[in-house]
């Protein structure tokens, strides 16, 4: 039997806190989902008193309900019961800070105006205590004609009481009084009303009188012709001469009735003391001090993820392959087994490698955005980020992409702003994450070890082609297609406080469900058909498998000694190479031997770069494949340098026994390394844009820029090179 | 008339009016910047730009474009 259900929003502005109340009320019943057609979160949660049972709606924080957007647009639509398989909620919970309550009441006497009982929840009653905000909730009741809880939503203080609250309200049906606005407006409101007709809630009318340029204002105009823009023209024109300009009206008239609702029921100490969050503003945004926090917070910031999250990677890995050499063990040669242990295990084991650097990088911005810092980081940021078409919020995204750009991207969820968020997102792949260092090593090692400062330079060279590209690719991009006004940079910048352990885990695990679980499956996909295409076809001339032949030599190997020992490896890796070679991405790899010659590549190279393109960190174990190395080089070795590694010498020699690449080799390795600096070889990185945009051509169009990009940098590269060594 | 952007730290003034494109001009209002107000410019970022304003509701980060549109009459 199904409870009757009562369904709640929940409104506020940012920081109040609105999330903890939501979960507060909700613990783990909730259901994170998206609101079709925009970027926005839906969250939806149930919670049971007695008999009743509610369903609560976390819509996101907003200052206003004033939307300009299709995003904001989703908010008012679902309070008025427009979207499609979602009730109009019953009842609607305006949080507030009680340390703010005038500027936060703001947003309430906007939510008076929808026809639907309101209840106010006044959050953060303990700090408002400790400033010496003294409220009398009964007479602030009274004064706004709703009924006002006071919480401590992190506490669960208070929790009851708005339960029983909005219960009451949802029974009683009780509708609040909307502010009055002035005699002119109201009149013309009822002209603009009358002319348009039934059919348009008057919250909408209201809000197209008001918002000049504002999506109702769109969208009426759209559907209902041009002669109601000129009617709106109008009547905003006699509004201005008669003392009431849109929009200015709505902030004098809602603010002014608040400060008299609210001005018996708030006694505050004569001068504001000065409280800790004052002093601590004083040093994050000063000149010296604040940037030099700033700068030693980023270098922490980037340590974690970039080292932090290293053993856990690394046991990952292992466990990765201990689980792969079980499953070898344990079946005998054949499709199946190549399939669960090079595709399904190394897929997933792709995926969750990706695991620690993105919980550590979200526990370290929810401790960042909990206690109030990000919007110091962001200030301070901004004018630096601005000159390349972004803002400050898009600094920190940025700076994790240097180490993994896949909680880069997820962290892009600070920027409010549309085209903002969407140019951080589609940069922050250019960025030198850490998965390109193994062959930024190994080519390093190989080729460019001599004289000593060389290595050093390189790579700090191939750091530095994507912290210049990405700002440029932004500026084209904020030029083009992302082009528009410039967007508003106005925000609050709030008070510090202690982060709260409670969410700061929330925010790492739902992080990291989002990526496992939504990302995940993409990530495997793109794994598996990798593997099937250098899998197949594996019937060899003589109409054996490849597989069964070269698991044969190496079984031989184990149970020989010494030189034989040596020489059975080499053959099984000559046949494993061999297999590779005349698999569909080999032949891929041959066929498009032509389009490499003019970045200085053979097909091996090629063929190696292709197979990189779902995670970049394979190319060096596919080069070890195609150069008949094995795949376990680089780890077996890690004490010797990369030159003297197999694989290391491998290069060198054939590279220089190449009648071309020989004289060029380093111009051809230069090429390479620049080509993996640009391109988008990450197929974790793509699912991820999907899942942030809500768009497939978004990612699409990062894997094409990206590639062409990358083309064109090893092709002048490669040129260059080779007119400098003549 | 100064505007927001060029009155000296520390120095309180009262907003006169503000002619501000719509959308900006409305987040303003709604964050409680508006005639009659007073402000004062708290601090500003080490790149000399955006600058922390404080009012009676609010305390914002803008920058210096923005705080243009804001004229203000310096007061005490």
């Amino acid at each position: 039997m199904s409870l009757p259900t009562l369904t709640v929003a929940l409104v506020g502005n940012p920081n109040t806190g609105k999330s903890t109340l939501f979960n507060a009320l909700t613990c783990l019943r909730q259901h994170v989902g998206n609101y079709p057609g925009v970027t926005v979160e839906k969250k939806i949660g149930t919670c049971r008193d007695g008999e009743i049972k509610l369903q609560i709606i976390d819509l996101p924080g907003t200052y206003s309900l004033a939307p300009r957007s299709p995003d904001e647009m989703v908010s008012v639509d679902h309070l008025l019961g427009h979207l499609k398989d979602e009730p109009r909620p019953d009842v609607i919970v305006s949080i507030v800070d009680a340390t703010n309550l005038e500027r936060h009441l703001y947003l309430t006497t906007q939510l008076l105006d929808l026809g639907q009982p309101v209840v106010l929840a006044v959050n953060l009653i303990d700090r408002a205590k400790n400033l010496g905000i003294q409220i009398d909730f009964a007479r602030l009741s009274e004064r706004l004609g709703l009924p006002v809880v006071p919480i401590q939503a992190n506490r669960g203080v208070g929790l009851d009481a708005l339960k029983q609250a909005i219960l009451s309200a949802g029974n009683s049906g009780v509708l609040p009084k909307p502010v009055p606005f002035p005699e002119p407006f109201q009149k013309e409101l009822q002209a603009l009303s009358a002319a348009i007709g039934p059919g348009v809630e008057p919250y909408l009318i209201e809000r197209l009188l008001l918002d000049v340029g504002g999506h109702t204002e769109r969208q009426l105009s759209e559907k209902l012709g041009p002669t109601l823009a000129s009617r709106v023209g109008d009547a905003r024109a006699r509004l201005a001469t008669a003392g009431c300009p849109v929009p200015a009206v709505e902030a004098r008239t809602r603010f002014s009735w608040i400060r008299q609702a609210v001005s018996d029921c708030i006694t505050r100490p004569a001068t504001r003391p000065v409280t800790w969050s004052d002093k601590l503003d004083r040093v994050f945004t000063h000149r010296i001090w604040g940037t030099l926090i700033f700068l030693l917070l980023m270098f922490a910031v980037f340590e974690a993820i970039f080292i932090g999250a290293e053993p856990l990677m690394k046991l990952i890995s292992a466990a990765k392959d201990w689980l792969a050499e079980l499953v070898k063990e344990g079946l005998s040669p054949g499709p199946l087994r190549s399939l669960i242990a090079d595709g399904i295990i190394n897929g997933v084991g792709g995926v969750l490698v990706f695991l620690p650097q993105i919980i550590i990088l979200f526990a370290v911005i929810a401790v960042l955005e909990d206690c109030g810092y990000m919007a110091r980081a962001a200030f301070l940021m901004d004018k630096l980020m601005a000159k390349c078409g972004l803002n400050g919020k898009s600094f920190i995204p940025l700076l994790s992409s240097v180490a993994c750009a896949i909680p880069g991207i997820m962290a892009t969820r600070v920027i409010e702003n549309r085209r903002d968020r969407l140019a951080t997102i589609l940069v922050a792949p250019l960025m030198s994450c850490s998965a390109r260092l193994p062959l930024y090593t190994l080519l390093i090692g190989v080729f460019l070890s001599d004289p000593w400062w060389l290595p050093g330079v390189t790579l700090f060279g191939l750091y530095m082609i994507g912290l210049i590209t990405a700002p440029l690719v932004a500026l084209v991009l904020k030029r083009t297609l992302l082009r528009g006004e410039t967007p508003i940079f106005v925000m609050e910048m709030p008070a510090f406080k202690v982060p709260q352990v409670r969410a700061v885990i929330r925010r790492m695990v739902g992080a990291g469900w989002a990526f496992v679980y939504r990302a995940g499956t993409m990530i495997l996909a793109s794994m598996i058909l990798v593997w099937a295409c250098l899998y197949f076809p594996v019937t060899m001339p003589d109409g054996r498998s490849y597989d069964v032949a070269t698991e044969e030599r190496r079984d031989e190997a184990k149970s020989l000694e010494g030189e034989e020992k040596e020489s059975k490896q080499q053959e099984a890796n000559a046949l494993h190479g061999e297999w590779k070679r005349q698999s569909y991405l080999g032949r891929l790899g041959r066929w498009l031997e032509p389009t490499f010659t003019p970045l200085g590549w053979d097909w091996k190279i090629g063929m190696s770069a292709l197979a990189s393109f779902p995670a970049r960190e394979v190319i060096v174990g596919t080069l070890g494949i195609v150069y008949d190395q094995g795949e376990k080089d680089e780890e077996e070795d890690g004490e010797k340098k990369v030159a003297d590694t197999p694989l290391g010498k491998t290069i060198q020699e054939e590279w220089s026994k190449d009648e071309h690449r020989g004289k060029y080799r380093i111009p051809t390795a230069l090429s390479l390394l620049v080509f993996f600096a640009l391109c988008c070889q990450c197929a974790s990185t793509l699912a991820v844009i999907r899942r942030e945009t809500r768009s497939w051509a978004w990612p699409a169009f990062t894997f094409t820029y990206m590639t062409v990009l990358a083309y064109i940098g090893a092709l002048v590269t490669f040129q260059i090179g080779k007119l400098i060594v003549g | 008339m100064p505007t927001l952007d060029e009155i000296p730290l520390g120095r309180k003034g009262r907003i006169d009016s503000m002619s501000a494109p719509p959308g900006l001009l409305q987040r303003l209002l709604e964050l409680g910047l508006m005639e009659g107000e007073e402000v004062r410019v708290v601090t500003h970022a080490p790149l000399g730009d955006p600058i922390e304003v404080e009012s009676s509701l609010t305390r914002l980060s803008l920058r210096k474009a923005e705080a243009s549109h804001i004229h203000v009459v310096l007061i005490d």
